[in-house]
């Protein structure tokens, strides 16, 4: 039988704020453990939280980015559960009146564009990190909780089971990515835990509109293993069907090694929280002007930047859709261009030679060790015509290293273009006479046979001569 | 009966020093304490060393705040830095505070000093003080009788002279009805008058810091020196400061004191409806106007409190598990762990309430027990709200009757339960409440309860103030014997 996924996803941000969501300390990733804490977020006896504004003023951010409704009145609630790395056994989240109602995010996967609808947003705090002494916890004497994390503040991106397949969810998550980063609202690093993705996945046949029974993937902690994931899940559970057999309504772990999922946990029911209402905080209410004052502080969001590039840049959409997927990218990029380089150039180089040089180095943009006035500078010095596209490809990744602009690298390494048509005439006239028979194909019609002649130049001046003078002064020393 | 105003009038005019009167207190509280028990720790040399440092001030010509260098207590859910904070909880019987509440910071701005931390029912839960896993409080005016709870050690500290005034905690009554029991003044103020912050919480939206003193007068001193506004607590209210001192005015002319009549029914014991109805008669010649009024919802304050109490109980106990703090019992797993520290950790009344807590906010009975209990509290507030309208201040009794004897309600919680049905109520709602010796019963305090409008101490103070000033014949000398200066 056909089968079509049914996915939802239940996306945790967490947000950079300074400071943790209900006391002062640090949100810092990556401190000494438990160095980042205080009675409030231990949760020690008598203490009570006090929101950050900050997180409030975030959330309304987000919701307003993503289309939903700021609810001007909503409240915190406890999520009563016992586990270690919760000092208090509750969470303080949001149940029946969250921050954000509804809202949307429009995708686009291989041309066809999809808008997915959300659920809700709501506030809430983060746990702690559990630190197993052998790694795991069957391998483990005891375990150690750091407290750093608990308390930074979480927003929980809760979508509608829209999503039909691995790609559009993966589409879904780094356009959320993109939105959140340009709001500068999260890092969302899915590696340190700052995005965290739970799928939920079900299928049915064709044509069907009852949905089958839902499995969850936990623990997905790459954009390649969300789809995988799901798609390893559909896959799955389509054969069980075919097989006659019924879907198990488990929690099931990715297993990026293996390329599988993994049963973690049967669930029988919903697990009662016990949620009620935080008596140790006063409900959360938003005016209209208040909203309407981060509305204004919006920035350009990504959909638009993309049309912008296409607009007033001339790029095309593709490259403007990379571009603009990241807001660091797309901020180097018009930075790149600001310094008077073409802007389909600069977007060329920026996705073609210094991606790949980022990728191997494995950093983030922000690393780089050439910025975008260096980049600019490289790209000047072809459009001057003082080095070919060739040798910029040498040059890139020695200002990398050293650190050096374009133009010193070029200088230092005696790169500079020969365009001087007398020295480059003589070497012409001895290629001519070496190869006599290339210049006979040539005058025999292999118009072809010139691309030899041109390449031995090349070699005797290490890639350094312009290539278009070599061309004009053979085809002018060949008539 | 020593008092606030008259010791800091002996301070300020060199009659005796705050370290003379801390050792006398001290001396006092050697000899009653062994009867009494009130306390769960001592604390005499930080006492000392802070009656010292309030010497050095008188001395150096400075200014002193009312309360400086009197001796206080103060309930032992009230974290104070490097202290122990146990709730009366063999839970928390090793544990001690890494920061102040709020309130002790403020204290310690006024110059505070303290003999030590009372005893009470654990964690706040228990209405005489029966349920401290540590000792038992006797009631001063008769040893065989509870002080009342769950705040019975400050109450029993103040009431036997021991110190002059004690802070408790109020969530359902614990403050009021342990003063009537001792025959002291208790104030349970305004939610949100005092900050929380640093009080350990049994039920975070009825609990309350409150009061212990020996008049009116004192009452208000100790409220100015912790009332306000606290950036810690967001349930704290935002206000102006004010002096509490400036209400104490012997005048009721022309006031309206409302008589719910549903807090008089039959199980009101027939000497303390007496001791009421002349305190009404007192008032009427006062020139004050009685009007009856009616409060149909209060029947259903006990269950609405004993569902919403113990379901915020369920969760703010939550956090003791062994893992971070306090008591843990080593067991083979985590889960093996929880259980077995929270079954040695927490007593039987501790324990039952949990469990309650945890059964009414199960899904499936949420709407039928806390959902309606929440409903409940809001007709129970606006009954309140109606019958304020028409008065200024309310008069009711504290307690159904006086203290009972040791033991006799031990084995009946839902008898204990019942006894707290004129104090509940105003937590459910928010309100401010007082207790006043309004006569005696076989040697034991009558109380009266007056209760306010939200924020309206001020009317309170002065109502009680007029009835202590008009009524000396209710005065008595402490049980305990008087501290010799």
């Amino acid at each position: 039988m056909k089968y079509e996924s049914v996915i939802g996803l239940e996306v945790h941000v967490e947000l950079k704020t300074k400071t943790k969501i209900f006391c002062g300390c640090s949100t810092e990733f990556g401190a000494e453990p438990n160095t980042h804490v205080c009675p409030v977020c231990l949760g020690l006896p008598g203490v009570l939280p006090v929101l950050n504004k900050e997180v409030l003023h975030y959330a309304v951010k987000a919701g307003l980015a993503l289309h939903c409704d700021i609810l001007p009145f909503s409240k915190f609630d406890r999520k009563n559960y016992y586990y270690p790395d919760l000092p208090k056994n509750f969470q303080t989240s949001q149940f029946d009146l969250p921050i954000c109602k509804g809202g949307y995010i429009d995708i686009d996967v291989d041309g066809k564009q999809r808008r997915i609808h959300l659920t809700r947003i709501h506030m809430e705090e983060d746990a702690g990190k559990l630190v197993h002494s052998g790694g795991s916890i069957a391998n483990s004497d005891s375990t150690s909780v750091d407290y750093n994390r608990t308390g930074v503040p979480l927003l929980e991106i809760v979508g509608e089971p829209e999503l039909r397949s691995g790609a559009e969810a993966r589409a879904y998550l780094e356009k959320l990515r993109s939105i959140m980063q340009y709001l500068g609202v999260s890092d969302c690093r899915l590696e340190e835990g700052s995005m965290r993705c739970d799928a939920n996945i079900s299928v049915r046949p064709v044509g069907s509109d009852k949905l089958g029974t839902k499995t969850e993937i936990k623990n997905i902690n790459s954009f390649s293993a969300v789809q995988k994931g799901i798609e390893y899940e559909a896959v799955r559970q389509a054969q069980i069907l075919d097989e006659g057999g019924t879907i198990q309504q488990a929690t099931r772990g990715w297993d990026e090694a293996k390329g599988i999922t993994i049963l973690q946990r049967v669930k029988e029911g919903d697990s009662d929280y016990r949620y009620f209402p935080e008596p140790d905080l006063i409900p959360i209410e938003v005016s209209p002007e208040y909203i309407e004052q981060v509305r204004q502080e919006l920035p350009e969001m990504p959909d638009a930047r993309c049309q912008r590039f296409q607009d007033e840049l001339g790029l095309s959409e593709y490259d403007a859709n990379l571009l603009t997927l990241e807001k660091q990218t797309a901020d180097y990029f018009e930075a790149v261009v600001k310094e008077g380089v073409d802007a389909k150039e600069a977007a060329n180089w920026m996705l073609g030679e210094f991606a790949k040089k980022l990728n191997e180095e494995n950093i983030d943009i922000s690393a780089s060790p050439v910025k975008p006035a260096d980049l600019a500078g490289l790209l000047k010095l072809i459009a001057k015509g003082t080095i070919s596209g060739k040798i910029a490809k040498k040059v890139l990744p020695e200002m990398w290293k050293s650190g050096k602009a374009a133009d010193v690298v070029v200088k230092e390494q005696g790169l500079v273009q020969i365009t001087d048509t007398g020295a480059l005439e003589d070497m012409v006239k001895k290629v001519i006479a070496a190869n006599p028979q290339s210049v006979a194909d040539y005058k025999a019609g292999k118009k072809k046979a010139i691309g030899f002649l041109v390449g031995q130049i090349m070699k005797e001046t290490k890639g350094r001569a312009n290539p278009g003078v070599v061309n004009q002064l053979l085809t002018k020393n060949l008539q | 009966m020593l008092t606030i105003h008259e010791l800091h009038e002996k301070l300020v005019n060199g009659d005796v020093s705050a370290v003379e009167l801390t050792k006398a207190f001290l001396a006092h509280k050697d000899t009653v304490e062994p009867k009494v028990q009130a306390f769960l720790s001592d604390n005499r040399d930080y006492a000392l060393e802070a009656a010292a440092a309030v010497d050095a001030k008188i001395a150096a010509g400075e200014a002193i705040s009312d309360l400086a260098g009197i001796p206080g207590a103060i309930k032992d859910n009230i974290c104070i830095k490097g202290q122990k904070a146990t709730c009366a909880s063999k839970m928390l019987e090793n544990f001690k505070s890494p920061y102040n509440a709020t309130v002790i910071e403020k204290l310690m701005a006024a110059d505070y000093v303290s003999l030590g931390k009372t005893n009470m029912d654990e964690f706040a839960m228990g209405s005489s003080t029966e349920n401290s896993a540590f000792q038992l409080t006797h009631n001063p005016w008769n040893l065989d009788c509870v002080p009342g709870g769950s705040s019975g050690g400050s109450a029993a500290a103040v009431a036997s002279g021991e110190t002059v005034w004690a802070l408790g905690s109020d969530t359902g009554g614990s403050v009021r009805q342990p003063a009537s029991y001792c025959g002291v003044v208790g104030l349970k103020p305004t939610y949100g008058l005092i900050s929380r912050y640093g009080l350990i919480a049994f039920a975070s939206s009825l609990d309350q810091i409150g009061t212990f003193t020996n008049d009116v007068a004192d009452c208000a001193i100790v409220l100015n020196a912790i009332a306000g506004h606290d950036a810690k607590d967001s349930t704290s209210i935002p206000q102006a400061e004010k002096d509490y001192k400036q209400a104490l005015v012997n005048d009721v002319k022309g006031m309206k004191i409302g008589v719910p009549e549903e807090f008089f029914g039959e199980g009101l014991d027939a000497d303390c409806r007496k001791a009421l109805e002349d305190a009404i008669e007192t008032y009427k010649k006062l020139g004050a106007e009685i009007v009856p009024v009616s409060m149909p919802h209060m029947k259903y304050g006990i269950a609405a409190y004993y569902i919403i109490a113990p379901a915020e109980a369920s969760s703010n106990l939550a956090r003791y598990d062994g893992v971070g703090f306090g008591m843990r019992v080593d067991g083979k797993d985590i889960v093996d762990m929880y259980i077995k520290t929270r079954t040695k950790g927490f007593g039987d009344e501790v324990k039952r309430r949990i469990l309650l807590g945890t059964y009414v906010l199960s899904s499936g009975y949420y709407d039928a027990y806390y959902l309606r209990a929440m409903k409940v509290r809001t007709l129970i507030k606006q009954d309140y709200d109606e019958a304020l309208k028409k008065c200024d201040v309310l008069l009711t009794p504290t307690a159904p009757d006086t203290a009972f004897k040791i033991g006799q309600n031990s084995d009946n919680p839902l008898a204990m339960y019942l006894g707290d049905v004129c104090t509940v109520t105003l937590n459910l709602a928010g309100l401010p409440g007082l207790s006043i010796p309004c006569g005696y019963k076989n040697g034991l305090p009558i109380g009266m309860q007056l209760i306010g409008k939200a924020l309206d101490e001020a009317t309170l103070l002065r109502v009680a103030y007029t009835f202590e000033q008009n009524r000396t014949d209710l005065r008595k000398p402490s049980p305990m014997g008087e501290v010799e200066l």
